[in-house]
């Protein structure tokens, strides 16, 4: 098992390096002259020679990299023009309060999900079936800002059920932080929960079909028994997976639903970096997420193995 | 030898022939599909009609009816500035429709070829494409184009390149994939056997087939093009004021929730019917194109 991580690790590691060039090249790709834009109103020509200097601007193009994406190994992902603090403390900062919502979010994707999903899967072809399809595919074609905006009309300033912004943190008052947060986990677990519904569905359809579950029903087990212990075990491989590989759609759905809910999480983070053009922060926060979802793959590769005993002992 | 070819010829003609005619079929049985079709083809219809359609002009203010409801004069109510929702809209139906077309074309454009040749040509070739694929698909498509549109400046146009490059790796992993099984048919052995040049292979006998899930990815990359779009121009790195667009009217609408909820509603709705018809129409074409489902 170990070697197959490593193993795993391995094969990571070049996509790490091209996505880290991919990353530095945008930021050399930009037009204009990054000393300039230090430098504000001052065009002193040795001022402007000193900060070349100082960030090694005048080194060649390779080298410049080296030393970027040696000094992002150990750490060191730039200053943040806005704030002037390092890009990796303001990640660190934001990045709970996101973790936080995506956890709400993904218990609430495979809450209604996964039932649905198993249910659809027994009922094929009923009007059950039908129905869950269609509120899945209702799921994935609803953009989840829309769906946030929605529900801030209805939910905050009709009834005035709960909060329509902001944010506390859990270990400050746990049941505050939850009500602030249940509305964007739930915009955000929206279309999470319709992609789990459908693989859910394809996954059971599957093992519904094999031979272990018909010599379970032929046995006389009870449905609730066949359906449960013996064919979703087995059916929630894949999930686990799936689950695992949500990642990406969460942090890329936490962008915008941390905007409209405005939660000073990871993804309001890329936003208000991309409108201050601070460039440190918006490649420093691709980076990170590039790597987060290359863990993420690799996770859902152990997971896969671990869960699926023959795949286990042939790693 | 020609003679055998021209034989082999028609007999393919005619099993392709049959086999449209197998998919059409099926595709017309297909209810949902053809539901999604009639909406697609509905918002395509308003785009290319605009410049005809009896509405005014989409910048047009009135500071009299300033966020007035929907009413007779104003079916679809008016924004902040008193100009008509309705006319925006059929507008924004334009913005929309042709950041999906657009920035899937890019992504086909660069995807197919760059998949054809690391499917076809293995070794170095496919490593360097492959393995670049497998950096690009590592950063979420979102967050990706995001940082592209941040990088290229706020415009429709950048947006489009932004989403078409994100979506990009998906083209050239499935094409590979593709192009790995049909290269070991027999049909492509025996054109290389006779000595047929590279370019007609891959023209001739390897395109065509790779052609249908490249198809069906399509249908479905524009319904996410198109919620990309709005997102960007939500976010405010799309189509820029006043030129409308569905996402930057959600991105004024929020603003003004409480005084002109219709303001949000409508570029709301909009955009889900145009997805929900592009993923009908995508669900349906991969069902139809597939030969195990009956």
């Amino acid at each position: 098992m170990l070697s197959f991580v490593l193993r795993r690790l391995l094969i990571a590691i070049p996509t790490i390096i091209l996505i880290s060039v991919f990353v530095f090249t945008l930021q050399k790709l930009l037009p204009g002259d990054p000393v300039l834009a230090m430098a504000g109103e001052e065009r002193d020509p040795q001022v402007l020679e000193y900060l070349r200097n100082k960030y090694r601007l005048n080194d060649p193009i390779f080298i410049q990299y080296i030393n970027w994406i040696g000094n992002a190994f150990v750490g060191d992902l730039g200053i943040s023009l806005r704030t002037n603090q390092p890009v990796l403390e303001l990640i660190m900062e934001k990045l709970p309060v996101t973790i936080q919502l995506a956890v709400i979010a993904i218990l609430i994707a495979l809450v209604i999900g996964i039932p649905t999903g198993i249910l659809s899967a027994v009922k094929k072809g009923s009007a059950v079936d039908y129905c869950a399809n269609a509120i899945a595919l209702s799921g994935l074609s609803i953009p989840n800002f829309w769906l946030g905006i929605m529900l801030i009309l209805l939910v905050s300033v009709r009834w005035q059920l709960l909060p329509a912004s902001g944010y506390v943190p859990f270990f400050e008052d746990p049941l505050k932080s939850v009500s602030v947060m249940i509305m964007p986990a739930f915009v955000l677990g929206t279309a999470l929960a319709a992609t789990l519904m459908r693989h859910t569905r394809s996954a059971m359809l599957d093992v519904l079909k094999s031979d272990y579950v018909r010599t379970a029903r032929a046995k006389g087990l009870k449905e609730q028994t066949v359906v449960l212990k013996h064919a979703f075990r087995n059916a929630a491989t894949p999930i686990v997976t799936l689950t695992a590989l949500l990642f990406g759609e969460l942090i890329a759905g936490a962008v915008l639903t941390e905007q409209i809910f405005t939660i000073p999480g990871f993804g309001k983070l890329i936003v208000d970096a991309v409108f201050n053009r601070d460039y440190a922060v918006v490649q420093g926060v691709v980076l990170v997420t590039a790597v987060g979802f290359i863990l993420m793959n690799l996770l859902a590769d152990v997971a896969y193995v671990l869960l699926n005993p023959r795949l286990r002992s042939s790693s | 030898m020609t003679h055998i070819s021209d034989d082999t010829c028609s007999e393919d003609a005619v099993l392709a022939t049959r086999r449209e005619n197998r998919v059409w079929k099926k595709f017309k049985s297909h209810r949902s599909a053809m539901i999604g079709g009639g909406l697609a083809a509905f918002f395509i219809l308003i785009a290319v009609l605009a410049p005809i359609l009896p509405v005014v002009e989409p910048t047009a203010t009135d500071w009299f009816a300033v966020r007035k409801a929907p009413s007779l004069v104003h079916p679809f109510g008016t924004d902040e500035i008193g100009r008509d929702v309705l006319s925006r809209m059929v507008w924004g139906a334009q913005a929309s429709l042709l950041a999906g077309v657009v920035s899937v074309a890019i992504a086909i454009g660069l995807g197919v070829p760059l998949g054809i040749l690391a499917g076809y040509f293995s070794g170095w070739t496919d490593a360097i494409i492959s393995r670049c694929t497998e950096a690009l698909l590592a950063a979420p498509f979102l967050v990706l184009a995001i940082a592209l549109a941040a990088f290229l400046g706020p415009s429709l146009t950048n947006a489009m390149i932004a989403i078409g490059i994100s979506a990009t790796p998906i083209f050239v992993r499935l094409t590979r994939g593709q192009v790995l099984s049909v290269k070991a048919e027999d049909y492509v052995e025996s054109a290389r056997a006779v000595g047929l040049p590279t370019h007609k292979i891959l023209s001739r006998y390897i395109l065509p087939n790779v052609l249908p899930p490249i198809l069906v990815q399509a249908t479905l990359s524009i319904a996410t093009a198109i919620i990309a779009e709005a997102s960007l121009s939500f976010l405010g790195l799309g189509q820029q004021a006043p030129a409308p667009s569905w996402g930057q009217m959600l991105n004024t609408a929020k603003n003004f929730l409480h005084q002109a909820p219709w303001m949000a509603l409508w570029p709301g709705i909009a955009i889900f019917l145009v997805v929900l018809g592009f993923n009908l129409l995508g669900d349906g074409l991969r069902d139809a194109l597939d030969p195990r489902e009956k």
